[in-house]
C-alpha cells in the first residue's frame, strides 16, 4: 500500500499544532515552516498526479480495514489534480500574505492556514461521504478563524453571517447522510454507487431525499444561485490572502458534485433522473447572469470580484449540468483558470487597497505603484471577463462547444455569451475609475508618502497571473489530460472495484478468528 | 416509538427552523442549536430503532442495533458544538463591535460609519 497519498492531510496536521506550540511568537519561524510545508505539499501533489495519470486508482486504507468497514482514501486523476491545485494556489496565497505582511496583523494566520489546506486536500481524497462531512467542517472551521483574521467589526458581522450559513449547510449536510444510510446502509461512495443501482423502483423515495439534499449542500459550498447569499460579503471583507484562498473553497463544492453525482447518482441513473437536467442546469444559468449582473452593480471592488467569482461558479456548473465527458472536461478546464483568476483578482484588490482609503469604486488620488497593479488588473480582469488571448476565453469556448446540440443549447448560448459582455463592461467600469479617473484627482498637500506594496507581493500576483498564461499555452495539452479525467469519471468501473474489492484486515477469516 | 421519534425530530425542525429565520443573533444561534439536536436524533435513528438490544457482539444475543450511527452522532454532536461556541464567540465579537446584533447586511447609510480600518 502507498502511503504517499495520506501525506497531504498528515502533513499540514502536523505542522499547524507545531507552528501554534513551538513557533507563536516568532513570526519568521512561522513564515519559513508554513512556505517549506507548501512546498513540500506541492512536491508530493505532483508526485500523487504523476503516479495516476496512466489512469491507475490509488487507495489507501486507513488502519488496513476493507472497504465498506473502514475508511478509505482514494487518489484518481480528478482528485490529484485538485489536489495539486490547491497546493500551488496555497504557495502564491502565503507568499502574498507574508509579502502584504497581512498574516503579521492577527494571530495564527500560518496555523490556520495549515488547518485550511488540511481540510481541503481531505475533501478531495476521501472516499467516504461522512469523512467527506468531516473533512467540511476542518477547513470550515480554519475558514471561519482566517475569514476574520485581523479582526474589525465589518469583518466580524460578515463572519457571523458566514458561520451561521455554512453551519445551516452542515446540518442539511448530516440530514442527507442520514437518509443515505438508512436508505443504503453504507456512506462509502463506492460502495453506495454499487448499491443504489440495486434499489427496486418503488422504493426509491428516500433515496431521491437524500439525493436532492446532498445536491443542495454541495449548491450551498458552490455558490449556486439561490443559495449563494453567503459569498459576496464574506468574500468582500475576508482579508485579501484568505479571499484568494477561498477561491478554491467553492471548487471543493463543485469537485463533489461532480465526484458524486458521476459516481453515486449518474445521469442514466433513473432514480435521479432529470434533477441536473431540470434542476442544477437552469440554476447554474441564473448564477452566472446573476454574478455577471453583480460585477456590473457593484459599488466596491472587492465585492466586485466576489461576484465575479459567483458568476464564473456559474459557468463552471452550467458544464457540469451538461454531464457529458466533454462537459465535465470543459468544466475541469475552466475550473482551474477560474481559481486562478478569481485568486489573482482578489489579491490585486488587495494591492489597490494598500493605497486607497477604501474600495469603493469612486476616483481617488492615485495609489503607489498604480502602473504596475493597473496592468495586473488589467491581466486579471481580461481573463475573468473570459476576452483573448487567456484562458478564460478558451475555456468559454470549451462550455459552448460542449453544450452544442444540448437541449437548452440556445439558452446556454445567450446567457454565457450575454453575461460576459456585461461582465466585460463591469470590469471596465472599474478599471477606468480605479487607474485612469485617478490621475484626474489631485492628490491632497499633507498626504503621507504612500507605502508601495512590497515586492513579494507583486512576485505573488504576477506569478498566479503566469500560471493563466501557462494555462492558456498548454491549453491544449491540459484540455486533453481533463478530457481522460472525464473519460475516468463516467467508467467508474475500476474506481468500484478498486475501493470494494480490495482486500483488507481480517478480509480472509483466519482459524483464530473462528 | 417510531412517532414519538419522528414528531420529536420534525417539532424541533421546524421549531429550528422558525428561529433560523429571525433577524438578530441570539434566536439564530438558539435555533441553530434546535435543528442540530434535531438533526443528531436522525441521524441516531437512520440506523433503525432497537430496544435494550447491545451494538456489539455478544453471545447468546440474536438481535443486535447498529453501531455505527451512534459513533456518526457522536462525531456530530462534538462538531456542533464546537461550532456553537464558536459562532457565540464571534456573534459577541461582533455585538460588542459595533452595538447592533442583526445578522443581515448593515444598511448603506450605516455601511459608512461601520466601515472602520482594517
Amino acid at each position: 500500500m502507498n502511503h504517499w497519498i495520506i501525506a497531504p492531510v498528515v502533513l499540514p496536521a502536523l505542522l499547524a499544532p507545531f507552528i501554534v506550540l513551538a513557533a507563536r511568537y516568532h513570526i519568521g519561524i512561522q513564515r519559513a515552516v508554513s512556505v517549506t510545508g507548501v512546498l513540500m505539499l506541492i512536491g508530493i501533489a505532483a508526485g500523487l498526479a504523476l503516479q495516476v495519470s496512466d489512469g491507475s486508482i490509488l487507495l489507501y486504507q486507513l488502519g488496513d480495514w476493507a472497504a465498506p468497514f473502514g475508511i478509505v482514501l482514494v487518489g484518481d486523476r480528478l482528485s490529484t489534480v485538485m489536489v495539486l491545485l490547491t497546493a500551488v494556489l496555497a504557495l502564491f496565497v502565503l507568499l502574498y500574505a507574508i509579502g502584504s505582511g497581512w498574516d503579521n496583523r492577527g494571530w495564527h494566520f500560518h496555523a490556520l492556514f495549515q488547518f485550511q489546506l488540511m481540510g481541503i486536500m481531505g475533501a478531495f481524497l476521501t472516499g467516504d461521504l461522512f469523512n467527506l462531512f468531516v473533512f467540511f467542517e476542518v477547513l470550515l472551521i480554519a475558514s471561519y478563524g482566517l475569514m476574520i483574521h485581523a479582526g474589525g467589526n465589518a469583518r466580524l458581522r460578515a463572519g457571523v453571517q458566514y458561520v451561521l450559513f455554512n453551519l445551516i449547510g452542515s446540518t442539511l449536510f448530516l440530514f442527507a447522510l442520514g437518509s443515505i444510510y438508512a436508505e443504503t446502509g453504507t456512506l462509502n461512495m463506492a460502495d453506495l454507487a454499487n448499491r443504489v443501482t440495486m434499489i427496486a423502483p418503488e422504493d426509491t423515495v428516500g433515496i431521491r431525499v437524500a439525493a436532492v439534499l446532498l445536491l443542495l449542500v454541495f449548491a450551498i459550498k458552490a455558490a449556486v444561485v439561490p443559495l449563494h447569499f453567503w459569498l459576496p460579503s464574506s468574500y468582500a471583507e475576508a482579508p485579501g490572502p484568505v479571499a484568494a484562498l477561498f477561491a478554491i473553497m467553492t471548487k471543493v463544492g463543485a469537485y463533489a458534485i461532480i465526484r458524486v453525482y458521476t459516481m453515486v447518482f449518474p445521469p442514466d441513473l433513473e432514480v435521479t433522473a432529470g434533477l441536473h437536467t431540470l434542476w442544477l442546469l437552469p440554476a447554474a444559468l441564473v448564477s452566472l447572469a446573476v454574478g455577471m449582473i453583480g460585477v456590473l452593480a457593484a459599488k466596491r471592488l472587492d465585492r466586485l470580484v466576489a461576484f465575479s467569482v459567483i458568476g464564473s461558479m456559474g459557468m463552471v456548473m452550467v458544464s457540469i449540468s451538461l454531464f457529458t465527458p466533454a462537459g465535465i472536461a470543459a468544466a475541469l478546464y475552466y475550473i482551474v483558470h477560474s481559481t486562478l483568476a478569481g485568486a489573482a483578482l482578489f489579491l490585486i484588490s488587495d494591492l489597490v487597497r494598500t493605497g486607497r482609503a477604501n474600495l469603493s469604486l469612486t476616483a481617488q488620488p492615485p495609489i503607489a505603484g498604480t502602473t504596475l497593479t493597473a496592468a495586473l488588473f488589467f491581466v486579471g480582469a481580461i481573463a475573468m471577463a473570459g476576452l483573448p488571448p487567456l484562458s478564460g476565453f478558451l475555456g468559454k469556448l470549451l462550455v459552448l462547444d460542449a453544450a452544442y446540440g444540448s437541449g437548452l443549447m440556445v439558452w446556454i448560448w445567450a446567457i454565457v455569451l450575454g453575461s460576459s459582455l456585461i461582465c466585460i463592461v463591469g470590469f471596465a467600469r472599474a478599471g477606468s475609475i480605479l487607474f485612469w479617473k485617478a490621475h484626474s484627482i489631485e492628490p491632497p498637500e499633507d498626504a503621507d508618502a504612500m507605502m508601495r506594496p512590497s515586492p513579494l507581493s507583486y512576485v505573488a500576483v504576477g506569478g498566479l497571473v503566469s500560471l493563466l498564461v501557462a494555462h492558456t499555452v498548454f491549453a491544449g495539452q491540459v484540455h486533453a489530460y481533463t478530457t481522460t479525467m472525464a473519460g475516468q469519471l463516467f467508467a467508474p468501473q475500476p474506481y468500484l472495484s478498486t475501493v470494494v474489492g480490495t482486500p483488507g484486515k481480517m478480509s480472509k477469516p483466519t482459524k483464530e478468528d473462528n | 416509538m417510531e412517532f414519538l421519534v419522528a414528531s420529536a425530530v420534525g417539532v424541533m425542525t421546524a421549531g429550528g427552523l422558525y428561529l433560523m429565520l429571525r433577524l438578530r443573533t441570539f434566536p439564530v444561534i438558539l435555533g441553530m442549536s434546535l435543528l442540530t439536536y434535531a438533526v443528531n436524533v436522525f441521524l441516531f435513528a437512520s440506523g433503525r430503532l432497537t430496544v435494550g438490544a447491545p451494538p456489539i457482539l455478544s453471545d447468546g444475543v440474536t438481535v443486535y442495533t447498529d453501531p455505527l450511527p451512534q459513533a456518526l452522532v457522536l462525531t456530530a454532536i462534538v462538531i456542533s458544538f464546537g461550532m456553537t461556541a464558536v459562532v457565540v464567540m464571534i456573534g459577541l465579537g461582533a455585538f460588542l463591535g459595533s452595538d447592533d446584533d442583526h445578522v443581515d447586511d448593515p444598511s448603506e447609510e450605516e455601511d459608512e460609519t461601520v466601515q472602520g480600518p482594517s
